[in-house]
């Protein structure tokens, strides 16, 4: 902890879980869109997001976020808007997922060139969160660290790829933290990777170099 | 480096080496996050910057809140107090109280605000600390000094209790302001780092057992006002310290007691939106009017 926890963060209201902790939900899916324009975003919303998204303005912050702005931006309040005039269909849909944190979404985007992803996370308190799910895998980080997601094809050797490149050309960077999630032998799977500090500057480009690396996230601590 | 577990540990390193509490945080905290001084001082001006800024959007007639409960707050005291010269509580303290309604406000109208320590009381900081810097002549430098020094009781006040609502209630996030604000009025007025503690103490003390009960679960019934009693909390905490008047209990052991009466508080009153003014027939009422008639009870 430090001093910018206790003075901070800048950050649009009303609220650090309904508002600044669904944008930073957002941002993700953003990230794992990968700059493709969204055109059709889904979301579901469990728990206390259900019942009080819209006095919260946590819809218009998961829209926000999706788009790309920061939990300070001030176009969040106005993110509908700006989704509709950029040709975005959304819809929200208060559900039930069993067994979710209270403060619960699953967005499902759609972009132009037909890329789609699954995102499930949970805002769990003072701006913080919990992402549980990517595409359907589980994933489990909680932005507290740097994360870097690799999203990959499960092949034999691809761990020891990426990590042999961090040990051998980014010697200073230290994982608190890995995870691997593959549901179907030999399909999507992707590496959550939690580190000390910053990554270095040009990691996560050599690491999409990588053969059979679809895609690498960084997602930065709060 | 220092651990911020105690407040004693901070006011006991401040008067070894003869140092504002504000001075010794700053390099403390530049060590720790491996960053200089100057970048630190210049992200907590852009906070206050930033707080400045809320003052004078929540200020603004036609604000109003998201849900519409709510809007229009910091205006109409600010009117009332250019109108009648002061009101009751004097020129200063009802611009003051204008301030830290025109934050809150702002907030709850999805305007950029600084968490201090969270949202639900992102108010009471700006209402003294943007009083003293346009009302009372102190610099901004003085000011955003000073503000570490609030972040430093802040600090162990996340450490040895806690700063949510939902975990300790009300007193957590608006009684953790008040109390981080005065210490940090006092050291701004002049005072020793023991007074600096004093003021924090009797300020916690003040709000000791101070339940979050939000009506509808949003950030406005009764926060808002809140923030109002937790800046006149904070200048007669800071007063009575600089006047010489002592806190009997420890300021640590004030914060450990917050803790654990916010342990203690039923789980209906801490954010639940389950008791307290929220579950009065006209909380209930407004929380209707908000999200409609079948949420009732949820």
């Amino acid at each position: 902890m430090n001093v910018f926890d206790i003075i901070g963060p800048i950050m649009i209201g009303p609220s650090s879980s309904h508002t600044a902790g669904a944008v930073r939900l957002g941002r993700v899916a953003n990230k794992v869109m990968n700059n493709e324009k969204p055109v059709e975003v889904k979301i579901e919303l469990s728990g206390s997001f259900a019942h009080t998204y819209k006095g919260h303005g946590t819809d218009r912050a998961l829209m926000a976020g999706i788009m790309g702005y920061h939990s300070y931006s001030e176009e969040i309040r106005d993110a509908l808007q700006i989704a509709k005039d950029r040709g975005i269909h959304y819809e929200f849909i208060p559900t039930d997922i069993p067994g979710a944190h209270p403060n619960t979404a699953r967005m499902h985007i759609k972009g132009e060139h037909g890329t789609t992803c699954v995102v499930e996370g949970a805002s769990i308190g003072g701006g913080n969160i919990r992402v549980d799910y990517l595409n359907g895998m589980r994933v489990d980080f909680t932005g507290e660290r740097n994360t870097i997601l690799v999203m990959h094809y499960d092949k034999p050797g691809l761990i020891a790829a990426v990590t042999n490149l961090m040990a051998e050309k980014y010697r200073d960077v230290n994982i608190g933290n890995f995870r691997l999630s593959r549901p179907v032998k030999g399909g999507e799977a992707v590496m959550t990777i939690e580190i000390d500090g910053m990554p270095p500057k040009g990691m996560i480009e050599d690491m999409r170099q990588i053969k059979d690396v679809t895609n690498v996230i960084l997602i930065r601590a709060i | 480096m220092l651990t911020y577990q105690s407040i004693a540990e901070l006011i006991e390193a401040a008067e070894k080496e003869g140092e504002k509490l504000s001075r010794l945080v700053l390099r403390d905290q530049a060590e720790q996050m491996e960053l200089s001084e100057e970048e630190l001082y210049k992200r907590m001006e852009e906070s206050f910057d930033v707080m400045c800024e809320a003052v004078r959007k929540g200020q603004d007639k036609n604000q109003r809140s998201t849900s519409g409960l709510t809007g229009g707050e910091g205006y109409k005291m600010k009117r009332y107090s250019e109108e009648t010269d002061g009101g009751l509580s004097g020129s200063f303290m009802t611009r003051a109280m204008s301030r830290a309604l025109a934050v809150s406000g702002c907030n709850a109208s999805m305007g950029r605000i600084v968490a201090t320590p969270t949202a639900g009381s992102c108010g009471i900081m700006p209402g003294c600390l943007v009083s003293l810097y346009e009302d009372r002549g102190f610099s901004k430098k003085e000011i955003v000094m000073s503000m570490f020094t609030a972040a430093a009781f802040g600090m162990v006040i996340a450490h040895r209790a806690c700063i949510a609502g939902a975990q300790g209630g009300c007193q957590a996030e608006c009684g953790s302001a008040s109390g981080m604000v005065a210490a940090s009025m006092v050291e701004l007025s002049g005072g020793t780092p023991k007074q600096c503690a004093d003021a924090c103490a009797i300020a916690i003390g003040n709000q000791l057992g101070l339940v979050c009960d939000p009506v509808a679960g949003l950030v406005e019934i009764p926060c808002i006002k809140r923030n109002v009693s937790g800046i006149m909390i904070a200048f007669s905490a800071a007063d009575m310290a600089l006047s010489g008047i002592a806190s009997e209990i420890p300021v640590d052991e004030c914060i450990d007691s917050m803790g654990e009466v916010g342990r203690s508080l039923p789980a209906s009153l801490r954010e639940t939106a389950l008791g307290g003014l929220a579950s009065t027939p006209t909380g209930i009422r407004l929380k209707e009017q908000v999200f409609g008639k079948q949420e009732a009870g949820n």
